[in-house]
């Protein structure tokens, strides 16, 4: 994970709220394209056609409250990852989802949505860990990532935290510290 | 004690004494993925670089979402599934054999007690049979896969109490669909809920299953009921595993208590594009439908089929409808076949589907046209989940998916029984 500051711009989805799985990666490219560059270029193809096509590394995807409902698809944040999306910004997210983009080490920021536009400039402090919106001149109050989910991001997911500590005896210490 | 059912089974696989919003590292029961998430499970497996899974009597693939292949694509997973099980002498269910949510309570892999990890979000079906059971995705069974354990964040629970009498032509879908709309489908997120009451008690465990299978339609990371004597029976006829029933105690901590009466509960439908989007079929009655599709992990079970069977028996299917059948397992079809049901699905001019999720998925059969309308049994309704963003999906009950292929438009099936 860097530690620089992460400069885009919020791409926000309509409908905002509710947004599943299906609609981040349709099922019908799940069993046709297995990379995850390749199925980058078809995010949100359903409810906007054009999204994948403006969308640019960096960039901020902005929704509302449950984003990342629905089907456990890992190709999910798999795709989102392969976007260059610096961090998914919601109200709150639904559980499969969140395991899923921790693990893989995309970054997911619970935050008051309602105050970001579409096209709003973001800059992400990693070492302080604070959200500014340029356009708007004014900061916007995250919520804190749990200690679990710092140390996947750390270690660059699940799967390196678990290469890096031997399996889950590390994580059951660092757990019950935390 | 003041424990729920969740808090009861995560600590005894844990080890540890927990409540809700603890987290602790658990000894899974039994895990599994399909075909749509087993591609990227065995990527993730292979590179934690072990070389062994935990326990093969544990785990199982199950190809159902897309089969037999309708592509190239998918071949090349299926190959590779097919590939991965023979090395590691893991048990597959190929194409053809059911729907995994079918399959692994039918087949006896989990019992009343088990915590069990599938990659698939409706896993929580099992809590039907008082059974901890959550989704999860690929890399996270992978994890699983390799130590036989995962993290899990110790939930609070919404107890749901439904009481009363379901009346005639009204269904555990019905009740589902209904409890949904209310508590909506961020309502639950990362919540158990406890699902109690005569209502509850009175259904069969299929009809059970229902309920379980769609409590992820409101964000809940499981769906649980106690173990009574009908769960009992029918895990002594389906499992040779010692069950370990959990109930919670009389002073268990509830965020939240919903009280449900269902016995003036009408048939309920689920609008597009969102299954909490839940109204009476009364109340939008009249819209033409093009395709009306029963099975899947939601309604796809043999009690299901005998539903619609009674009701198509003396009927036509409207002539401007698709009624496409596809039973949830190799058992269930074979059941309906001897039971005349298949023949008379086929004589009628359904068409019926090898076991597995079809259409559900949008990925093979069944896909809809631009424009068209479909209802179905299944537990989703989002924008192309049945293969065409431009198609629009209601969920219902089998017997309203049934009334309304005979009218050609939705129809409370009432009339019809």
């Amino acid at each position: 994970m860097t530690t620089q500051n992460i400069t885009g711009l919020a791409r926000r989805l309509e409908p905002f709220d509710n947004i599943n799985t299906d609609y981040v990666i349709s099922g019908r490219y799940k069993f046709s394209i297995q990379d995850p560059k390749e199925l980058a270029k078809h995010i949100f193809e359903d409810i906007n056609p054009d999204f994948a096509k403006k969308f640019k590394n960096g960039d901020f995807v902005v929704g509302g409250y449950n984003f990342g409902c629905g089907s456990s698809r890992e190709q999910a944040p798999q795709a989102l990852k392969a976007s260059g999306v610096s961090a998914v910004l919601a109200k709150d997210f639904a559980r499969i989802f969140y395991r899923n983009a921790f693990n893989i080490g995309l970054l997911l920021i619970e935050c008051d949505t309602d105050e970001i536009d579409e096209g709003d400039k973001l800059t992400l402090d990693m070492k302080k860990f604070k959200l500014k919106n340029v356009t708007r001149n004014m900061d916007v109050d995250i919520k804190p990532i749990p200690p679990l989910m710092q140390i996947f991001l750390k270690d660059g997911g699940a799967i390196g935290h678990f290469k890096k500590h031997g399996g889950f005896s590390r994580l059951d210490s660092t757990v019950n510290n935390s | 004690m003041n424990k729920t059912i969740a808090e009861k089974i995560l600590s005894d696989h844990s080890g540890k004494n927990l409540k809700n919003g603890d987290i602790a590292i658990c000894d899974v029961d039994f895990c599994f993925g399909q075909d749509g998430t087993s591609s990227i499970i065995i990527d993730s497996f292979e590179k934690l670089g072990v070389n062994k899974i935990f326990d093969k009597s544990k785990f199982c693939i199950v190809i159902d979402h897309n089969s037999p292949s309708p592509s190239i694509g998918t071949s090349t997973i299926h190959k590779k599934i097919r590939n991965f099980t023979k090395k590691y002498n893991a048990k597959l269910y190929d194409i053809g054999v059911g729907v995994c949510h079918e399959l692994v309570p039918a087949m006896g892999h989990v019992t009343a007690g088990d915590l069990v990890l599938g990659a698939d979000s409706h896993t929580c079906t099992y809590g039907a049979i008082n059974v901890f059971s959550t989704g999860v995705g690929s890399t996270d069974l992978a994890l699983t896969l390799a130590t036989g354990k995962n993290w899990f964040k110790v939930p609070e629970t919404i107890k749901v109490i439904a009481s009363g009498k379901l009346p005639k032509g009204v269904y555990s879908k019905d009740m589902i669909l209904n409890i949904i709309g209310n508590i909506s489908a961020g309502g639950a997120t990362y919540k158990s809920v406890e699902f109690s009451g005569g209502a509850i008690s009175s259904l069969s465990v299929e009809a059970r299953f229902t309920i379980s299978n769609m409590t992820v339609e409101m964000g809940a990371k499981c769906g649980i009921m106690e173990c009574d004597d009908k769960t009992s029976l029918w895990l002594k006829k389906h499992s040779k595993k010692k069950s370990r029933p959990v109930s919670s105690d009389k002073n268990a901590n509830y965020c939240d208590v919903r009280e449900y009466d269902v016995s003036k509960l009408e048939p309920q439908v689920a609008r597009p594009h969102t299954v909490d989007n839940v109204c009476s079929v009364r109340e939008i009655k009249g819209v033409k439908i093009d395709q009306a599709y029963l099975g899947t992990c939601t309604n796809g079970r043999m009690e299901d089929l005998v539903i619609a069977a009674n009701i198509l028996k003396n009927r036509s299917l409207h002539p401007g409808v698709r009624f496409i059948v596809a039973p949830a397992s190799k058992m269930i079809y074979l059941e309906a076949l001897s039971k005349g049901i298949i023949d008379l699905f086929v004589k009628k001019g359904a068409v019926v589907l090898a076991p597995g999720c079809g259409p559900c998925v949008g990925t093979g059969g069944g896909i809809l046209g631009d424009g068209e309308v479909a209802i179905s049994s299944a537990n989703r309704n989002f924008k192309g989940r049945m293969g065409n963003p431009n198609a629009f999906i209601y969920l219902g009950s089998p017997a309203t998916v049934t009334a309304s292929a005979i009218e050609g438009k939705i129809t409370d099936p009432r009339k019809y029984l």
